[in-house]
């Protein structure tokens, strides 16, 4: 009887002490962390532990502990799928994923369908960079937030480049053969068409994802083309080998690209680039800012120094959703997620919003240079991204119409 | 007219490449009888050798040492490994190789990390030797010709034109026979493998800062190296050497051609919106290799040069 009892105690101990250790918010990353795209993911798990670490050091997200558990997808859906499953298994109960979108594709579904068999149980998924605009338009999702711009709104940002250089009439299209890559060069062409209907799109190619290790024959296809730009959404060691054998065979044209800070990009450029490569995103580190800001990128650079502060979103994502616990005054999914909705914050580049209807943010974007003249360099080189204020593209502005029709819980 | 110049060039490259890697595979195949699965890993070997080399002494000496040190591991593996394992059968081997394969993958993962290293093209050769229709041309692309060409003859002279390159032709037929001349036939192996797997650790040395120096470089390139010793003839080096260049120039020129299914069978009545006729030529450039495959086993099981069936 007593050995009853005592064993009754100790299963109440260990589940209040069970109790005590959730009091931290797991939040799982699944990335790539090894092959082509592994050190994109480790660049991205890194900030994710970077701002975690500031949470944590200011009080925690509504008083509770942030951790990050890094999941290893090798950028493959299905693989993706199992690293979730492991995710959920050791608590998390929100997930971040950015690189592919066939894996956020996968994961989306698979957090609806675990979402509608365990009610109360919920997992919410933040999405930082896979940028296929259906997921906010046709398959949006209520536990689906993304805090990048899509792939359509970085095109306009492009596409306007294009159109206000006159000189260019011959563009060249080349990505990566899955849902993005097909995505960037059917936006691609439908905006040209629109926008600049005498610009003729002379090539419009998709190579494998990953898997070509010398591009010197499609540079030389874009170079025998006569383009006088060139439109593309690689990232990774795709962007890094583009633009390697780009400058090895000495195509002088912009390369107009959505990741061009991808890491080893700008050692693979050199001085070559200057002038000649562009990016559009959030963020560049010379933009001027607040102090705050520069003294986290200061931060976040000292304490990796083979890194460099690329992943804005990330911390926007990170503060936004630790502003929605406070709001709430609870770090339940579901709670976060109706917190999330429509939230307002003034950034460090400016004001940024989430919107209710679709959940896709709404950020200010600029279109870089890679340059010669800057004040902070990318990966030691003394070269880095500018861009002036007339590549300031406002939050308001990027916004496009959605197909989304949200159910809400 | 420059595709076809430019295909040309770096199709031969290509091929020169993946002969260095497949000509060592062919004579330990026609060694052993056993395809050496952990080929393509001493070829990923060679690269990362070179890399840690050549950040402490630079490239020039790398390029001597490093298909040294990867000749030395193969021989150990031959001496220490597979003569062992060759007792228990050709099933045992071939799994011995598999296994091989894995570990150092697994190896080089721990030592050099999961994702690639920053392994470069010495500055001596990083610049534009050329400029053709506008289109500049690495000098370093046209060193890897050298080497290749230089290492092609070297080989050809040691099989055909020495005592030990006749030696060697006779124990890879007839081994008992040489053994019974008084030749140290397991040394001759142990030589052949070491020499085998030199030659593809030399491959890594010049292709990894061509390519790309990964964990991943030997799986991707392992399947390709296979097609070219079976397209080739198992066994065969002359085969081995058409095959390499073949599909080096079959792959370069596919994604340089610029039509779609829909250009090609049009006259079928095929439809630029089809599924079928959306698919390029260019897209079926990573396929090639392997349908070459399956329609060489077909129709010429031997290969182009073989002289045995498989």
């Amino acid at each position: 009887m007593n050995f009853t009892k005592s064993a009754a105690l100790a299963a109440a101990i260990s589940l209040c002490a069970g109790m005590a250790f959730s009091d931290t918010v797991k939040i799982g990353f699944i990335d790539p962390l090894s092959g082509p795209f592994g050190p994109t993911g480790d660049a991205g798990l890194k900030q994710f532990n970077f701002a975690a670490d500031q949470i944590n050091e200011n009080g925690g997200m509504a008083g509770n502990t942030v951790e990050i558990l890094p999941f290893d997808n090798k950028v493959n859906p299905k693989e993706s799928l199992v690293q979730l499953q492991k995710a959920i298994d050791q608590g998390a109960r929100f997930i971040v994923q950015g690189n592919g979108s066939s894996v956020a594709s996968a994961i989306i579904d698979a957090v609806n369908k675990h979402n509608t068999r365990n009610p109360g149980d919920e997992v919410l998924f933040l999405n930082y960079a896979a940028v296929d605009p259906a997921f906010t338009n046709d398959r949006c999702s209520f536990w689906h937030f993304r805090f990048d711009s899509d792939a359509d709104m970085k095109m306009e940002a492009l596409t306007d480049w294009v159109t206000k250089n006159e000189d260019i009439k011959k563009v060249y299209l080349i990505g990566q053969d899955y849902s993005f890559g097909k995505a960037v060069a059917a936006a691609a062409e439908r905006m040209l068409a629109e926008k600049a209907p005498d610009v003729e799109i002379v090539g419009n190619e998709l190579h494998p994802l990953g898997k070509v290790k010398d591009f010197t024959p499609y540079i030389q296809k874009i170079i025998s083309s006569d383009a006088d730009a060139v439109i593309t959404g690689n990232w990774g060691q795709d962007m890094v080998l583009l633009i390697k054998a780009a400058i090895s065979s000495g195509s002088d044209v912009p390369y107009l690209t959505y990741y061009g800070g991808s890491l080893g990009a700008a050692v693979a450029m050199g001085e070559q680039a200057v002038g000649s490569v562009y990016q559009v995103s959030e963020v560049n580190t010379n933009l001027p800012t607040t102090d705050a800001q520069n003294a986290l990128i200061d931060a976040y650079e000292a304490k990796y120094p083979n890194n460099n502060y690329y992943f804005h979103r990330i911390h926007m994502l990170m503060d936004m959703m630790d502003m929605a616990a406070e709001k709430s005054g609870s770090t339940d999914p579901k709670d976060i997620a109706m917190a999330l909705e429509g939230m307002v914050v003034d950034g460090p580049y400016g004001t940024v919003t989430m919107r209710a209807d679709n959940h896709q943010i709404l950020q200010p974007l600029f279109v870089s240079v890679f340059s010669d003249n800057v004040q902070r360099d990318v990966e030691n080189t003394s070269l880095g991204w500018a861009s002036t204020d007339a590549d300031r593209i406002e939050a308001e502005d990027t916004k496009t119409e959605t197909t989304c029709k949200m159910e809400r819980p | 007219m420059e595709t076809v110049v430019f295909s040309l060039l770096n199709g031969v490259i290509y091929g020169l490449l993946l002969f260095m890697l497949s000509s060592g595979l062919t004579l330990i195949f026609s060694m052993m009888g056993v395809l050496n699965f952990a080929h393509a890993s001493f070829y990923m070997l060679g690269a990362y050798f070179a890399y840690t080399i050549s950040s402490v002494s630079g490239f020039w000496l790398a390029l001597i040492f490093a298909p040294i040190l990867v000749g030395l591991v193969g021989a150990a593996t031959e001496r220490w490994g597979l003569r062992k394992v060759h007792a228990n059968g050709h099933v045992a081997e071939l799994l011995f190789t598999f296994g091989l394969a894995y570990l150092i993958d697994e190896v080089v993962k721990i030592i050099w990390g999961r994702n690639s290293v920053d392994y470069r093209v010495p500055e001596l050769l990083d610049f534009p030797l050329f400029t053709l229709y506008g289109t500049q041309y690495p000098a370093y692309r046209i060193f890897i010709l050298f080497v290749a060409v230089a290492m092609l003859v070297a080989l050809w002279l040691l099989l055909k034109r020495t005592r030990a390159g006749l030696i060697i032709q006779a124990a890879l037929t007839h081994p008992e026979m040489v053994g019974h001349l008084g030749h140290n036939v397991p040394r001759i192996f142990m030589t052949v493998f070491g020499v085998g797997c030199a030659l593809a650790g030399l491959a890594g040395v010049i292709g990894g800062n061509y390519l790309v120096t990964d964990p991943a470089m030997a799986i991707s390139i392992g399947p390709i190296v296979f097609v070219v010793v079976v397209v080739g003839g198992l066994g065969s080096l002359e085969g081995a050497f058409i095959a390499s260049l073949l599909l080096g120039l079959l792959q370069t020129f596919a994604v340089s051609i610029d039509a779609s299914f829909a250009d090609i069978f049009g006259w079928l009545g095929l439809g630029e919106t089809t599924e079928v006729g959306r698919i390029t030529i260019a897209s079926l450039a990573p396929m090639l290799p392997f349908l070459m495959l399956v329609l060489i086993l077909m129709v010429r099981p031997r290969g182009l040069m073989g002289d045995r069936d498989i």
